[in-house]
C-alpha cells in the first residue's frame, strides 16, 4: 500500500477497459464498483435451469458435445507413467464397443507429464492446430498457488516447451482475500507471457480461481473480471482439490461475466467447471445453463470445457443406454 | 434395584391408568383423524416415491380401498440397482457369522412387529386370524433358517479338489452380486421372503418385485429390513407391476442374476432371453412357494477356485 499507484503490468484488456495509466488503485475501483450479486436469485436461477427435461435426440446430442466439452483429468500425486497412458488410451477410445463415440477435447495432467501424455497421444495430438486431442497441464504450483513467482513461471514455461496446448494456472487467492488485486493480475499476465511459445504463439491460458475458497459470489464476480482483464483465455472454477469446487450456481455467476464481456467488447473467453461433476445428468444440466446464459453459440468446446475424470464413464454408460435401449452397467466400461 | 424400579413403574402405570383412560372413554371415536399410511418404495436404505409420481390402488378382499402404493416406473428400477450394485460389496465383504446375526436380527424385528403383519394380510389376502399367523411364523422360521446357513453353506458347496500335482485345489462359493427378483405371487409375505432370503445368505444385493395384489406385506417387511442392521441397499423393494418392470431388470447389464420365481403368469421365456444377452443367471418360475433348500442359496453363486502349492516339508 506504500506505492498504491504502481503501474501494472501492460495488458492490453484492463488499458483498452481502464485507461492507459493502468494502476492498483483503478483496478479496484472497477472491480469492487462491480454490482453485487443477488445470491438467492443466482442459486433460485440455477436450480430451475436444472430442471429441464432433455430426451431422446437432444439428449443424444447433448451426451455428444459433453464428451467433446471434457478435459480428461487425472492430477495425482501418484500419477504414474503409464496412469498416464491409460488415460490417453481412453481419450482416443472412450467407448471400444461403438466407434461412432466422439473423442474428449483434451488429456489435463501435471507438468511433468505433458511429454508423456505427447507420446501416447502420437498423430492424434492437436499440437496447437484445431483438430485433435489437446494437452493440457496445470502449472504455477497447481493446486495451492504458494510458491515464489519465478517458481510458477518456470513451471509455466517447462509445461509449455514440453508441447502443452493449454495451461491451467491457479490465481493466488491469499493475495486475492487480502485485497491486492494488482499482485494477482501481474501474475496473470506474466504467466500469459510464459505460454508464448518460440514461434510467437500462444498456449490458451485457463485462470482457476478456486471459487471454493474465494467464500463470496461477490468475489467469484470479481476475480472472473480481474482474470479476465488481466488475459485469461477461460475462467475455470476449481482445481477438484478444495470442497465445494464446481456448483451450478457458481458456473452460472462466471457465465454471465463473459456474456457480459462479450457484450462490452466483442470477445469470447471460455468458462470450465471442473471439480465433482460426475453424472451425464449433471453436465446436461450444465449445458442448459450455458445456452440459456451465453446463446447456443457458446455450445463449443473452444468456449466450455468440463474438467472430469469420472464423467466421461457415466456419459458413455447413458449412450449405451441409448444406442442398445437396456441399462448398462459399470462391466462395461473401462476402470480408471 | 430392578425390583424396586419395577414397583415403581407397575405404581405409577397402574395410578395412572384411570386418569388416562377417563378422557378416552368420554370422548367418541369418530372425533379423532386417522391416519393412513403411505406406502413407498424401499430404496438405498430411504422410503422414496415412485420417480414417476403414480400409485395403485390396493383393496382387500372384499374389493373396498385400503391404500394407495407407489408404482414403480423403470428409472425407479435403475436406481434400485444403482443402491443395490453400491451395497453389494460391502454386505458381501461382511463376515458369514456376522450376516448370519443381521439375518436372525431381521427374524426378532419381525417377531416383535408380527400383529402388523397379521393384519395386513388378514385385510389384504382375506385370510383369517390363524391363516394369517402362520403365515407370518413360516416367515419368521424361514429368516432363522437361512441365518443359520450363512457360516454353513461353503461348507456344502465348497470343495478340496483333489487334483494331479503338489497343490490345493479350494473351490468356494461367493455371491454372483445383483440378483433381480419378480416374487411369488401368492402368500406375500412368505413368499417375498423364501425369494430374498436366499439370496442374502451368501452376500448377494436383491431388487424384488413383490406380489403386485399384496404389496403391503412387502413394504412392511422394508420397515423391518430398515431397522434391523441391514445396510441399506442391500434389499430394495419395487412395488409395481411385475409385467413394466421385470423386462428392464432382465435387459439391465448391471444385474448378475434373475429370478423368476413368481413370473409364472408373465411372459417369461422373453425375460430369459433378455437375461441371457448379459449371460445372468435365471431362476425359472415355479409354481407356489419353492421349498427351502440349500441348492436354492447356491443357485446365486458363483464358484471360485483357487491354486495353492503344497510346501514340501
Amino acid at each position: 500500500m506504500t506505492t498504491p499507484s504502481q503501474a501494472l503490468a501492460p495488458a492490453e484488456r484492463a488499458v483498452q477497459l481502464l485507461g492507459a495509466d493502468l494502476s492498483e488503485v483503478a483496478l479496484r475501483r472497477h472491480l469492487e464498483g462491480l454490482p453485487g450479486v443477488d445470491a438467492v436469485g443466482l442459486e433460485a436461477r440455477a436450480a430451475s435451469l436444472g430442471t429441464r427435461s432433455i430426451k431422446t435426440t437432444s439428449k443424444q446430442a447433448a451426451l455428444d458435445l459433453v464428451i467433446r466439452m471434457i478435459d480428461l483429468t487425472t492430477l495425482q500425486g501418484a500419477d504414474t507413467r503409464g496412469k498416464v497412458r491409460s488415460l490417453v488410451a481412453k481419450a482416443l477410445v472412450p467407448d471400444a464397443s461403438d466407434p461412432s463415440t466422439p473423442r474428449p477435447a483434451a488429456v489435463c495432467v501435471y507438468g511433468d507429464m505433458v511429454q508423456n501424455a505427447v507420446d501416447a497421444l502420437g498423430s492424434a495430438w492437436s499440437a496447437g492446430k484445431d483438430d485433435g486431442i489437446n494437452v493440457a497441464a496445470v502449472a504455477t504450483a497447481f493446486p495451492a498457488g504458494r510458491a515464489s513467482l519465478a517458481v510458477k513461471l518456470q513451471d509455466t514455461r517447462d509445461a509449455v516447451a514440453a508441447g502443452a496446448d493449454e495451461i491451467d494456472m491457479v490465481i493466488d487467492r491469499g493475495a486475492f482475500l487480502e485485497g491486492r488485486y494488482g499482485k494477482v493480475f501481474d501474475e496473470i499476465v506474466q504467466t500469459k507471457e510464459a505460454c508464448r511459445r518460440d514461434d510467437g504463439t500462444y498456449a490458451h491460458l485457463k485462470v482457476i480461481l478456486e471459487t471454493g475458497e474465494l467464500v463470496t459470489y461477490d468475489n467469484v464476480r470479481r476475480a472472473s473480471w480481474l482474470s479476465i482483464l488481466a488475459g485469461g483465455d477461460f475462467i475455470k472454477t476449481s482445481t477438484g482439490k478444495v470442497q465445494p469446487a464446481a456448483t451450478l450456481p457458481v458456473t452460472l455467476l462466471m457465465l454471465q461475466v463473459v456474456r457480459d464481456w462479450e457484450r462490452l467488447t466483442g470477445e469470447r473467453v471460455g468458462v470450465k467447471p471442473a471439480g465433482g461433476i460426475s453424472t451425464a445428468k449433471d453436465a446436461i444440466k450444465y449445458l442448459v445453463t450455458v445456452a440459456e446464459t451465453c446463446g447456443e453459440a457458446w455450445l463449443d468446446p473452444h468456449l466450455f470445457r468440463f474438467g472430469a475424470s469420472s464423467l466421461l464413464n457415466d456419459v458413455l454408460l447413458q449412450r449405451q443406454k441409448l444406442t442398445t435401449g437396456r441399462y448398462s452397467g459399470p462391466d462395461y466400461v473401462t476402470i480408471d | 434395584m430392578a425390583t424396586s424400579a419395577e414397583t415403581t413403574s407397575s405404581e405409577s402405570s397402574a395410578a395412572s391408568a384411570p386418569a388416562a383412560s377417563a378422557p378416552a372413554a368420554t370422548r367418541p371415536t369418530s372425533d379423532r383423524l386417522s391416519v393412513p399410511k403411505t406406502y413407498k418404495l424401499f430404496i438405498g436404505g430411504a422410503f422414496p416415491r415412485s420417480e414417476s409420481g403414480r400409485v395403485t390402488e390396493v383393496t382387500d378382499a372384499r374389493g373396498a380401498f385400503v391404500a394407495n402404493v407407489a408404482k414403480a416406473s423403470r428409472k425407479d428400477a435403475r436406481d434400485a440397482v444403482r443402491a443395490a450394485r453400491k451395497a453389494q460389496p460391502g454386505w458381501a465383504g461382511a463376515t458369514a457369522y456376522n450376516r448370519g446375526q443381521v439375518l436372525y436380527r431381521i427374524a426378532e424385528v419381525l417377531e416383535g412387529r408380527s400383529a402388523q403383519f397379521v393384519d395386513e394380510l388378514q385385510r389384504v389376502e382375506g385370510l383369517s386370524a390363524a391363516q394369517a399367523r402362520r403365515q407370518v411364523e413360516d416367515a419368521i422360521d424361514l429368516w432363522v433358517w437361512h441365518a443359520g446357513w450363512t457360516d454353513k453353506i461353503a461348507q456344502i458347496g465348497g470343495s478340496a479338489n483333489p487334483v494331479a500335482g503338489p497343490y490345493f485345489n479350494l473351490s468356494v462359493p461367493e455371491p454372483t452380486g445383483v440378483v433381480a427378483i419378480v416374487a411369488p405371487q401368492q402368500q406375500g409375505l412368505l413368499g417375498l421372503t423364501s425369494v430374498v432370503a436366499p439370496a442374502l445368505v451368501t452376500g448377494n444385493a436383491v431388487v424384488v418385485v413383490p406380489s403386485a395384489a399384496a404389496p403391503l406385506p412387502a413394504i412392511s417387511l422394508g420397515e423391518v429390513l430398515a431397522t434391523s442392521d441391514l445396510p441399506g441397499g442391500v434389499v430394495n423393494v419395487l412395488t409395481g407391476d411385475p409385467a413394466e418392470l421385470a423386462p428392464w431388470l432382465a435387459s439391465h447389464a448391471d444385474v448378475n442374476a434373475l429370478d423368476l420365481s413368481g413370473a409364472g403368469a408373465l411372459d417369461w421365456v422373453e425375460l430369459e432371453q433378455l437375461a441371457a444377452d448379459t449371460l445372468k443367471r435365471v431362476i425359472r418360475p415355479v409354481p407356489g412357494i419353492a421349498p427351502e433348500t440349500p441348492q436354492r442359496i447356491l443357485a446365486l453363486t458363483e464358484t471360485k477356485t483357487v491354486w495353492h502349492t503344497k510346501s514340501r516339508l
